[in-house]
């Protein structure tokens, strides 16, 4: 076997796991989720090109623990990496399998054969023969050896160009797309009835009048948890409502939140570990670097709490039959959550299967995984039926867990022009709680809330290169001291885990904000600095792309409006895909509105795949993360957020969206680096640059709110 | 449990069902109708929006008895002959959209509004697309296939 096969294939050798060959058709199997970012799309681009058939012959399967590969969780930008090479290496071997196959029975050399569509052509001697009659019913049920040569790129007719994305018709149509479309004989719909927060639990309830309301089939009143089973959905639903009216919560003074955020993680800080390279070492802290001269800066950076927020609650349909549970969820990790349910109930792992079917987009760990355990419970407690549970608009906005507040205290020294030493400390919650099973412990709320509960998992610090909370923490400039510590603050009575990006956002954001400073410090153009201490040519490639056309952009200023432009750039992990990021905005003199008019992003995401793809990505991470940055954090009562609906928890809408131009800059012999995360991190710190280019006003506390702003402009 | 008709994408329907019902439940459980979404429950998203005769209606809090007797349009029912509404066409073409939860209450936004401006500007468009949230970001291209659709159905 090859040592160059790619890591997932060498875990899933079978070619058949990942390749099934029936009716003109191929299936490609993949243990990556459709997310709504576009990766089946991509993945049946390469499997098409590196197999010579057209799209329209493509399948795609994605997660199931029944088939197909285990390849863990959907996340951290690594589908096109992994399960993208993966696809074409396994393509090609099944590829060259084939044109051995067919020059044997043409008694030709494999190189003089032709393909199309599946369809092998003889030049000399007018044969052909497809895949699916050589396999005459058959698949390939051998390993892949990688021993197949990749098509060469300048070769390619699909991979790098733009195509329609393969999910999108249905989607537009109301076809099948998604979990809430699946309908099965005998469903039974259900609906949880969570207390107002983690610090709740069940004082009483007494559920008879909702047992005996026509169509109810069962209350379940398992601990805390607490769900319902009726024939119908408006029964589920009222009996939901009248179960909340009826449940007598209490809590205990000390899981009383803390109203001060900033100061609860500065003072909470359970273990601090110095990040050297991106990776956390056991090292000791040392001191805070200094030096003699030189114009030292020093700004603190906030986050708050936010949520995924995706649009349609999670959900998940089960079902418990001759012992085996079959759960349909949206959940990034279809393996990883079908051990995690099988652990909580205490069954074995081959009695239970995922099958992965869509939702909303989820930009992380939302309530998905959760929603699969519910209803796990739910259908354990009423054999025999499927149950559709359905998440309600609060259930999913209190209960997901939110992407967590960090702090970031940075302090530099420039001297001569160049950054002399980098401090940075980081503070934040985990950003890893995902339900990944380990020992006795879950992170899956059911468990905990059931009458026999687990115990919560501990959070530990990651440790791997960019990580959660040190993610993007290493500038990836030409700085000779760095200092750069992650403090983690293990406490979780709020609930915290994987959010896009996950400690990227705040980290660029503040190095971004900060490197602005240190220039105009300096009396230094921003480009300029930031070039001036880079020494990868692909880094300055796109912040120079970027800040050319926001030069060129033609501005028409309105009265009563400041302008201002502002940049900011990060290579996602300091390994993945180059963006930088630059923003035109304005502001309301009278009332510190701020209104984005004109965002750039440039991007080097190495060999493009499905180039509208990544385009929509980086597009849409930008405006995801503008959103973020300008309008959004969670609010909390004593006890629970309040953050229950859209009206208090405000995301951008339609009206407040800028043009967006993206400029890619393709790098068709370099590999791909994964780009769904990459414009997170830059585009706050570029808001922040461009409001303090318009105003003189540094804003470094996320949200930016007109109030917040006006405050500060009232300090100065 | 009562009967109520109404005219469901251009068909007479009848159902025997509580009045208290949404129509959002109504259409994706009785008849099986996948476009709309349940996204909020509180008519603050636009994901379950479809036409109540001719305007623009969240179907999550409009009940069942609140229809009865009203022509209720889908996406399903934009086009006849399983053929493409040039909107569909043109979010198509342009891949106007990620996760893809929002479209349809989109769409019937979309609709509308160029049933009374058959050529809105993007700062016309942006405006009737306020109530619609989208959470991927893909906002942009919504907005240009809407554009798109309009001047190809100008022409």
């Amino acid at each position: 076997m090859s040592s160059e096969l790619p890591e997932a294939l060498q875990r899933n050798p079978l070619l058949s796991t990942w390749l099934r060959f029936d009716n003109e058709k191929v299936q490609v199997q993949t243990g990556k989720v459709e997310l709504g970012q576009g990766i089946s799309t991509a993945l049946a681009m390469i499997a098409a090109e590196e197999l010579d058939v057209s799209l329209d012959q493509i399948d795609i399967q994605t997660g199931r623990t029944d088939s197909g590969p285990n390849e863990f969780m959907t996340a951290g930008s690594m589908s096109i990496e992994g399960s993208g090479s993966a696809v074409r290496q396994a393509c090609a071997d099944a590829r060259a399998h084939f044109l051995n196959q067919a020059a044997g029975l043409f008694d030709v050399s494999p190189e003089v054969l032709s393909i199309c569509d599946g369809v092998i052509s003889n030049p000399n001697g007018n044969e052909q023969i497809s895949y699916w009659q050589l396999l005459d019913g058959s698949q390939l049920d051998f390993e892949a050896n990688g021993e197949a040569k990749l098509k060469a790129t300048g070769q390619y007719k699909l991979v790098g160009y733009s195509t329609t994305r393969i999910d999108l018709l249905a989607k537009l149509t109301g076809e099948t797309a998604f979990i809430q479309d699946l309908r099965f004989e005998n469903a039974m719909h259900a609906r949880i009835v969570r207390p107002p927060g983690m610090a709740f639990s069940l004082s009483s309830l007494d559920a008879s009048r909702v047992e005996s309301m026509p169509g109810v089939c069962k209350v379940v009143i398992d601990g805390n948890f607490i769900g319902v089973i009726a024939e119908n959905e408006f029964t589920a639903v009222e009996a939901r409502k009248k179960l909340h009216q009826l449940a007598r919560w209490k809590t205990n003074q000390a899981d009383r939140l803390p109203p001060d955020v900033p100061r609860f993680l500065k003072e909470n800080v359970d273990e601090s570990l110095l990040v050297v390279d991106g990776t956390p070492t056991d090292s000791s802290i040392p001191p805070l670097l200094d030096a003699a001269g030189g114009i030292h800066c020093r700004a603190t950076y906030f986050k708050p709490y936010h949520l995924h927020g995706s649009i349609g609650p999670s959900a998940a349909i089960a079902e418990f039959r001759d012992n085996h549970l079959i759960i349909h969820s949206h959940s990034q990790g279809p393996h990883v959550i079908r051990a995690a349910i099988a652990q909580a109930l205490g069954m074995d792992l081959d009695q239970v299967t995922v099958i992965h079917a869509e939702n909303a987009g989820c930009y992380g760990h939302n309530g998905a995984d959760d929603a699969a355990m519910d209803a796990a419970m739910l259908a354990r407690h009423y054999p025999g039926h499927p149950i559709f549970l359905q998440w309600q608009r609060q259930d999913e906005h209190r209960w997901e867990p939110f992407s967590p507040a960090m702090l970031i205290e940075l302090d530099a020294c420039v001297i001569d022009g160049s950054i002399r030493f980098w401090n940075a400390d980081i503070y934040s919650q985990t950003h890893m709680g995902r339900p990944i099973p380990f020992g006795s412990v879950t992170n899956l709320v059911a468990a905990w809330q059931k009458a026999d509960p687990m115990p919560r998992a501990e959070a530990r610090p990651g440790i791997v290169f960019h990580g959660g909370i040190h993610r993007n923490a290493d500038p990836c400039y030409q700085i000779p001291e760095k200092r750069i510590v992650k403090n983690l603050v293990k406490d979780q009575k709020v609930r915290t885990s994987s959010t896009r990006s996950l400690g990227a956002f705040a980290n660029v954001f503040a190095i971004e904000s900060f490197m602005n400073e240190l220039a105009y410090a300096s009396g230094q153009d921003a480009v300029q600095f930031r070039l001036n201490h880079l020494r990868d040519d692909r880094a300055r490639a796109v912040i120079i792309s970027m800040a050319a056309r926001l030069r060129g952009y033609r501005l028409k200023e309105r009265d009563g409006w400041l302008y201002g432009r502002g940049i900011a750039f990060a290579r996602y992990k300091n390994s993945k895909c180059y963006a930088a990021v630059g923003v035109i905005l304005c502001i309301n003199q009278e009332t510190f509105e701020i209104s984005l008019v004109h965002a750039v992003i440039s991007a080097d995401a190495g060999q493009v795949i499905d180039k509208d793809g990544l385009t929509n990505q980086l597009e849409g991470g930008f405006i995801q993360a503008a959103s973020w940055t300008l309008k959004e954090a969670v609010l909390f009562g004593e006890y629970a957020s309040i953050s229950d609906d859209w009206e208090s928890y405000p995301i951008l809408t339609f009206p407040e969206i800028p043009t967006v131009e993206t400029l890619i800059l393709d790098q068709p012999q370099e590999p791909s680096l994964g780009a769904g995360e990459a414009t997170q991190g830059p585009t706050p710190a570029a808001i922040s640059n461009a409001i303090f280019d318009a105003t003189g006003i540094r804003i470094r506390e996320i949200p930016f709110l007109p109030e917040k702003l006006r405050s500060l402009a009232l300090k100065d | 449990m009562t009967l109520y008709s109404l005219t469901l994408n251009g068909q007479q329907r009848t159902v025997d069902a509580d009045g208290e019902t949404s129509l959002l439940q109504l259409l994706r459980n009785e008849f099986c109708l996948n476009s709309l979404k349940y996204g909020c429950g509180t008519e603050q998203c636009g994901a379950c929006r479809v036409l109540v005769d001719g305007e623009v209606t969240c179907a999550c809090t409009r009940t069942l008895a609140e229809s009865s007797g009203t022509d209720v349009v889908t996406v399903e029912g934009l086009s006849e002959d399983r053929q493409l509404h040039p909107l569909q066409r043109s979010f198509l073409d342009l891949n106007a959209g990620q996760c893809g939860y929002c479209l349809s209450g989109i769409l019937i936004t979309a609709y509308k509004l160029l049933q009374t401006n058959s050529n809105p500007d993007r700062s016309e468009i942006a405006a009737a697309l306020k109530d619609n949230l989208c959470r991927c970001g893909a906002h942009n291209r919504i907005i240009a296939a809407i554009e798109a659709s309009a001047s190809m159905t100008d022409e």
